[in-house]
């Protein structure tokens, strides 16, 4: 079922990330039913897991969402304050104009809800970024009359969208994410293939984002963007680019449903059954560095939701020094079964062939 | 002493049956996962066949599998449902059918 507020709002106790990562340490972990994922790894020599080239830097500009979906691992919603400020944007710009990294990977909540989005948009485009992308929940576009021209603005910077969608069909769609979402998707990606997005000869790429809508794993991405392809065409006329298969990942308030359905630990022996060492060698912590609202630096979003700063002297982007971030250990706990289940998982889907 | 028969979390130690028979138990689960690979039907189709095997063996382990299975490979639940009645059209059809033989028998007894 779709939310009505974040787990912030409720006053949660899986709103203190100490307290997930406590759950995440204990029960199954603890009693050793399951082995720890710095174990599990040092199984093939990947602990401590470090970086390799950076590839991605992530920002996620504030956490504020016009939705409250179940999965979140944000914990996002319209009652989340934390967005971005010009002064932080400033500070990634400057990272951005000098970053070894070749895509630029925009996110929140619904980024287009910060305030000064467009502002970073043309600036951050001016940057020379190969791929620049924004993670749209496009219901936003239809949200409000303001957002209604987004489909112009992204085609004009060659934005490269990222949609979620977690099903071609209405009911899975809307108890995830709540009533009435699947209709509002469905005009937006209308609206994105009507400016040209997902077109031959446009270069405008419009990908999918799909994540399961309970507690079992994605199946091969191939065959989930095959079955897309053919129902959204067929239904709807939509076309897109690729899908992206992710996993949920057991924190926030995909970790609270889990509890709440009794599925947790079914859900975790998946995870650990379905461990891929080949994944780990790519997973997106490996290429990544992610950008809170408030500038602090992170191995991913995820990490970044867990309060799990980087492991180095540089911890905030008023620091940034690639060099010595490429130099940390990577902080991994038992969340990161999530990426590493199957053909992998990450922001840009499965991380094997 | 267990309280119940069948205890769901029993299904992730099925592959322990071959620690008293390796070699059989191995050969049971190369079997099963050829079985279960594309091929001249796909994969998709064989979970759905498992699902209503299993709703007629009443398999509360292989229903649990394979309606798991058919969620990940974004079954969704009328196919899953009309599956399960092709099962149970099936069952209650083997038992119907055997109507048959009590009306041969009852003619043959009858003057």
């Amino acid at each position: 079922m779709a939310l009505l507020k974040s787990l912030a709002a409720r006053e949660n106790d899986l709103s203190n990330p100490a307290n997930q990562l406590k759950f995440l340490s204990n029960g199954i972990f603890k009693k050793g039913e399951l082995p720890l994922f710095k174990d599990k790894i040092a199984e093939t020599n990947h602990f401590p897991l470090k970086p390799k080239k950076l590839e991605i830097l992530q920002l996620n500009l504030g956490y504020m969402c016009n939705q409250v979906c179940s999965h979140c691992h944000v914990d996002a919603g319209p009652d989340r304050k934390e967005i971005m400020t010009m002064e932080t944007m400033e500070q990634c710009l400057e990272v951005i104009r000098n970053t070894g990294a070749h895509t630029l990977d925009l996110t929140g909540g619904a980024p287009e809800m910060n305030p000064n989005f467009r502002w970073f948009v043309e600036e951050a485009s001016k940057a020379g970024i190969k791929d620049f992308i924004v993670r749209s929940n496009l219901t936003i576009i239809l949200a409000n009359k303001k957002y209604h021209d987004l489909p112009e603005f992204f085609k004009k910077h060659k934005v490269h969208v990222a949609s979620s969608l977690p099903f071609y069909k209405r009911d899975k769609t809307d108890k995830q994410r709540g009533e009435g979402v699947f209709d509002k998707s469905i005009k937006a990606l209308q609206m994105l293939n009507a400016v040209g997005y997902a077109q031959e000869g446009t270069g405008l790429k419009l990908d999918l984002v799909y994540n399961p809508s309970g507690a079992f794993l994605p199946t091969n991405q191939q065959a989930l963007e095959q079955d897309f392809k053919v129902a959204l065409k067929e239904d709807f006329n939509i076309d897109f680019n690729s899908l992206f298969a992710i996993t949920n990942l057991p924190i926030s308030r995909f970790l609270e449903y889990l509890i709440a359905s009794e599925n947790y630990e079914d859900y975790m022996y998946a995870l650990v059954e379905a461990y891929n060492p080949v994944a780990v060698e790519n997973v997106m912590c490996t290429n990544t560095i992610s950008i809170s609202w408030d500038g602090w630096l992170y191995d991913c979003d995820f990490n970044q939701m867990l309060g799990l700063k980087v492991d180095s002297k540089v911890q905030h982007i008023r620091d940034y020094n690639e060099d010595l971030l490429n130099d940390r250990n990577i902080i991994i706990s038992q969340h990161c079964y999530g990426c590493t289940a199957g053909a992998g998982s990450s922001c840009q889907g499965t991380v094997t062939e | 002493m267990s309280k119940t028969y069948y205890d769901p979390a029993d299904l992730r130690k099925f592959g322990n049956i071959t620690e008293w028979n390796e070699e059989l138990g191995t050969k049971f689960f190369d079997y099963y996962g050829k079985v279960f690979e594309e091929g001249a039907l796909s994969a998709r189709e064989k979970s759905l066949i498992a699902l209503a095997v299993s709703h007629v063996v009443q398999c509360p382990y292989c229903i649990d599998a394979y309606t798991k299975d058919g969620l990940q490979r974004g079954i969704d639940k009328k196919e899953m449902m009309e599956a399960v009645h092709v099962g149970a059209a099936i069952k209650s059809g083997a038992t119907l059918v055997h109507g048959v033989q009590m009306m041969n028998k009852y003619d043959k007894l009858s003057m």
